[in-house]
């Protein structure tokens, strides 16, 4: 599979007047054309900010990228200039953020809101381009786009602002789509639908999605691939099955522990003590030791390194060190390790 | 929106009625007679000034007459200072120097004050930033008859750029007391635009515009400045109300033969009708420019215009 | 990513038990809402300066007319007009009690034979500017904090209620605002000034009679927004008196915006009183307010600028040092407040 954007030990810090906030430390993951990953994590981990450094987002005066490349097209966007940027932001790399209701411009029509990254990125003139721009609406399912174009973006419901939104972001066919959590502030039903649109979108025009999100529920949903950040850094990355039946990392085994399941007897939801880890002054060994209950005493003194469990799945845990001693994962991952194929849990045929 | 002007109309004629009443009430309990030589005057001497200006009749029916004269745009006759002339031609008169130099300050103040505050929120935290915080500090605080008369005295007798007072020069001796006019609404504007900017820019439909593609530029002003200027309308009452304080000290400092200099005069020569004629002046100008400024406000902002009308 | 360990030290992979003490530490001290504002108040540099500027200002304006030798209201004929004079600071060329006198730089002390030094100089009269800026400052502040207190008094009170008890009492008591606040404050204010007698009182009224509906109008708001919110309704239904909704939940909310609100009438009084004094309206001779003072000084601007520019300092530096304060109160207490 074709690789269409490589982010490559990547790190960054925010100048604040507190100090250095190391946000990102140490990042790695590819992009692969036509495929969707997902990026989770709690808030603070890391995942909007890694995609905002993608899409160079970030405010230049207090942000600053410390090491790392970002390949997208044969050029490295850490380095290219804020010109240079302009050209690639809306037309091969586009965003779609979380809140709709206040993502776009309130005194703009949305015609001219939608018509604008097509102006500025294809050669078209402005009748063509309000052309396209019904078809876009269309597309994302408005009814009656011709009438919809002149309105205001405080006519609208807020679903129906996140498809003009979608709509905006894949106004000129972008190779790679960014979505910052496009369906947190959005009502359930509303939710599935967006997820529903941006999939078949995605088969439409052939684009690769990086959808970050807290929700797994979510994930399991739209992903192909799943990266799970903590306090800066990927603490698991795999293929959507290996994440969800055979997690190796602690605060995957937590998170999956955490989410709400509709099969579960018993009700009790579980959550990760603690609180996440200050990047102020970023923990010398494992970031999650701290909230962990199977810390060892090297996770307090070294970062672990990655370790691999497949081809395509990876998790930085020292429990993975063939030295380590076997630990037991809550009751609840083991429940679903014994469905995969490969898991040490592996009871036989899962469906 | 109808509805709403309609009853923005009703409560402005309640309080202008409120206002010529009781400005009229208050011009009867004034200590001393509305006659400047009242006491050289012999009774039958009074009696007959007194009957000329119908001040002889019972006190409710000078007040349907004044009341009534209101409404019709009379404003009563001059007493002491202008010898029988109608109060409403003498306003009149002097209406336009007034009206230029509050004009004039009014555009330069906004202009100047929206150019400074936009410069200084895109370039935040620079020395220009700091250079224009300053100046809309020193535009608040600094009181325009202190900022008149230094004006006056460095451009006007020190370097002799300007003329020092009076009208007589046409739109040069209407330079000082327009910049006078102009420091508090060019410090209003300048904190509340860069106040609006720095918040615009940092909205989530601007990172949105910055994600198509859009350049600084076409951020700033595409996308930034119309958001932000829309507010600057709900402070123009305020800026109105501060010119036309403003001027009663700005046109007695350079002599200018305006309304407000004509007001500060009718004080100290107990002019009684003018006093009163002047006042309803000033509120009518003020009551009607707020008016003017919510309906503009509800007009131009798309979320106010299209929702009918706020409540 | 490597695959290849290296040799880790024995005990590395000992179990540690989870300190969950440690894991829900919070690692920043928890601070009151106060000591966060004034936190962020002693960070904003302006603020600090002009409340320093301020202290002295206030200081200065008791111990000034004191530390002079001359009373504000003596009259010495012969030192009228003297310009200011003040040791050390002459030998800079400034403040050396020179003067033109027919077109000519001269030594207006040595020419009149005065012994002594007139620090801000002298007016018309022979008195002592040092002593009158003081004394004046002294009165223009005594009628800003007066009048500044009264309109918080019934701004808060008229608008507690309002906004407290809401319903029929606040229509009424709003439509009776919407009216008066319709009212042009200039024209009310020399509208009363005119009926009254001249003086301190006089102008105090004045600028308080319609001057609180802004206060009244912001405390209300405040205390609608907050009436609301759950930690109310939740002392409510615990069975909390209105009186003690008011003073312990919703008035340590309201704080805020009332000294906020406060710190932008006092320089907004001292402005009004300034600008009655400035047209005539104001104190009568001989006392003095700083108003009262630019406006002697202004009708001899040409002569003795230095009459004008005393008081015009003085006045503008309290102005502006109120207004620094204001705004750095208002970043440190509601960052979000814009009205």
């Amino acid at each position: 599979m074709e690789k269409i954007l490589q982010v490559k030990d990547l790190e960054l810090s925010f100048h604040t007047y507190g100090g250095e906030v190391k946000a990102i430390r140490g990042v790695n993951f590819d992009l692969y054309k036509g495929e969707t990953l997902a990026i989770v994590g709690e808030s603070g981990s890391g995942k909007s900010v890694t995609t905002k450094s993608i899409m160079r987002l970030l405010p230049e005066e207090s942000a600053e990228f410390k090491n790392g490349e970002i390949l997208f097209g044969g050029r490295d966007l850490t380095k290219l200039s804020d010109k240079e940027m302009q050209k690639i932001r809306g037309k091969d790399i586009s965003m779609i953020f979380q809140d709709p209701m206040t993502s776009l411009n309130p005194t703009m029509p949305v015609g001219r809101q939608i018509t604008e990254p097509i102006l500025k990125h294809q050669n078209i003139n402005k009748d063509e381009a309000k052309k396209l721009a019904i078809d876009l609406l269309r597309l994302v399912g408005m009814p009656k786009p011709e009438l919809r174009m002149k309105q205001y973006p405080h006519q609208f419901s807020g679903g129906q602002r996140q498809r003009i939104v979608i709509a905006i972001a894949l106004a000129c066919n972008p190779q790679i789509l960014i979505a910052d959590e496009p369906t947190t502030a959005l009502d359930v039903t509303i939710q599935a639908q967006i997820l529903e649109l941006m999939k078949d979108l995605q088969k439409k025009i052939d684009t690769s999605i990086i959808f970050i999100t807290h929700d797994l529920g979510v994930v399991a949903n739209v992903a192909d691939r799943v990266a799970v950040m903590y306090g800066g850094k990927i603490v698991e990355i795999g293929t959507v099955d290996e994440i969800f039946y055979n997690p190796q990392h602690p605060y995957t085994w937590g998170l999956l522990s955490s989410m709400p399941s509709m099969d579960a007897e018993d009700a009790k939801l579980y959550a990760i003590p603690g609180t996440p880890p200050d990047l102020l002054n970023p923990p010398k060994g494992d970031a999650f030791a701290l909230r962990s209950e199977y810390a060892m005493k090297i996770d307090m003194e070294q970062p672990p390194p990655f370790f691999k469990v497949s081809d395509t799945h990876m998790a930085a845990t020292w429990l993975l060190h063939p030295e380590a001693p076997a630990v037991e994962p809550p009751e609840m991952v083991i429940e679903r390790m014994k469905k995969f194929p490969g898991s040490r849990y592996y009871e036989g045929s899962a469906n | 929106m109808a509805r709403y002007i309609g009853k923005r109309l009703i409560y402005m004629f309640i309080t202008l009625a409120l206002i010529a009443t009781f400005t009229f009430f208050l011009m009867k309990i004034l200590p001393g007679s509305p006659i400047a030589s009242a006491d050289k005057l012999s009774p039958e001497q009074r009696a007959v000034v007194e009957a000329r200006y119908g001040l002889d009749q019972p006190l409710p029916v000078q007040y349907f007459d004044y009341m009534f004269g209101l409404l019709k745009g009379d404003l009563g006759i001059s007493i002491n200072q202008f010898k029988g002339a109608n109060v409403t031609d003498v306003i009149l008169s002097r209406m336009g120097p007034s009206a230029q130099i509050g004009f004039q300050g009014m555009l330069l103040g906004t202009v100047l004050g929206i150019l400074f505050g936009m410069v200084a929120a895109l370039r935040q935290n620079t020395w220009v930033d700091y250079g224009s915080t300053i100046v809309a500090i020193i535009g608040i605080s600094i009181p325009s008859f202190v900022f008149a008369s230094m004006l006056q005295y460095w451009f006007g007798l020190k370097w002799d750029l300007f003329p020092v007072a009076l009208w007589k020069d046409g739109f040069m001796s209407s330079v000082l007391p327009s910049i006078a006019l102009a420091m508090f609404p060019l410090a209003t504007a300048a904190r509340f635009i860069r106040t609006e900017m720095i918040e615009v820019l940092g909205s989530d439909y601007i990172t949105l515009a910055k994600a198509k593609g859009a350049s600084g530029s076409e951020i700033a002003f595409k996308h930034a400045f119309r958001n932000a200027l829309i507010p600057l309308i709900t402070v123009l009452g305020p800026m109105a109300v501060s010119i036309l304080t403003g001027s009663l000290v700005v046109e007695q400092i350079f002599a200018i033969p305006g309304i407000g200099e004509q007001f500060v005069k009718s004080i100290m020569v107990n002019d009684f009708s003018i006093i009163m004629g002047t006042t309803i002046f000033f509120s009518v100008f003020l009551i009607v420019v707020i008016l003017i400024v919510d309906i503009l406000y509800g007009v131009i902002d798309p979320r106010i215009r299209l929702s009918g009308g706020k409540n | 990513m490597t695959q290849n360990y290296e040799k880790l030290p024995q005990d590395a992979f000992t179990r540690i038990p989870r300190d969950t003490q440690e894991a829900e530490k919070i690692s920043k001290p928890s601070v009151s809402f106060w000591q966060d504002a004034w936190r962020s108040l002693k960070k904003n540099k302006g603020a600090i300066i002009s409340l320093i500027l301020f202290g002295l200002i206030l200081i200065m304006s008791f111990v000034g007319p004191m530390i002079s030798p001359y009373e504000p209201n003596d009259q010495t004929i012969t030192h009228a007009n003297l310009p200011p004079k003040m040791p050390i600071i002459e030998n800079l060329g400034i403040m050396d009690g020179v003067g033109t006198l027919g077109g000519r730089e001269v030594d207006l002390y040595e020419m009149k034979n005065v012994e002594q030094n007139y620090w801000f100089g002298t007016d018309g009269l022979g008195r002592d500017m040092f002593s009158r800026v003081w004394k004046g400052t002294q009165v223009s502040l005594f009628i800003a904090f007066v009048a500044a207190a009264i309109d918080m008094l019934i701004g808060v009170i008229y608008g507690g209620i309002s906004g407290y008890f809401g319903g029929r009492i606040d229509d009424v008591m709003q439509r009776i605002v919407e009216i008066l606040t319709g009212i042009p404050n200039l024209v009310v204010v020399i509208l009363f000034i005119l009926i009254m007698d001249p003086g301190i009182l006089a102008i105090i009224i004045a600028l308080t009679i319609t001057g609180w509906t802004g206060m009244s109008r912001v405390v209300r708001g405040q205390v609608l927004k907050y009436k609301s919110q759950e930690f109310v309704l939740a002392a409510r239904t615990l069975g909390a008196s209105d009186s003690r909704i008011i003073w312990k939940h919703l008035m340590p909310n309201v704080l805020g915006v009332i000294i906020i609100n406060t710190m932008f009438t006092i320089p907004g009084a001292i402005f009004f009183e300034a600008f009655l004094s400035f047209i005539g309206l104001g104190l009568q001779a001989p006392d003095a307010s700083l108003g009262t003072l630019i406006n002697d000084g202004y009708k001899l601007i040409q002569y003795q600028p230095h009459i004008l520019l005393f008081p015009a300092v003085v006045l503008s530096l309290i102005m502006i040092a109120f207004n620094l304060i204001g705004d750095g109160l208002r970043d440190a207490l509601d960052p979000k407040m814009k009205d």
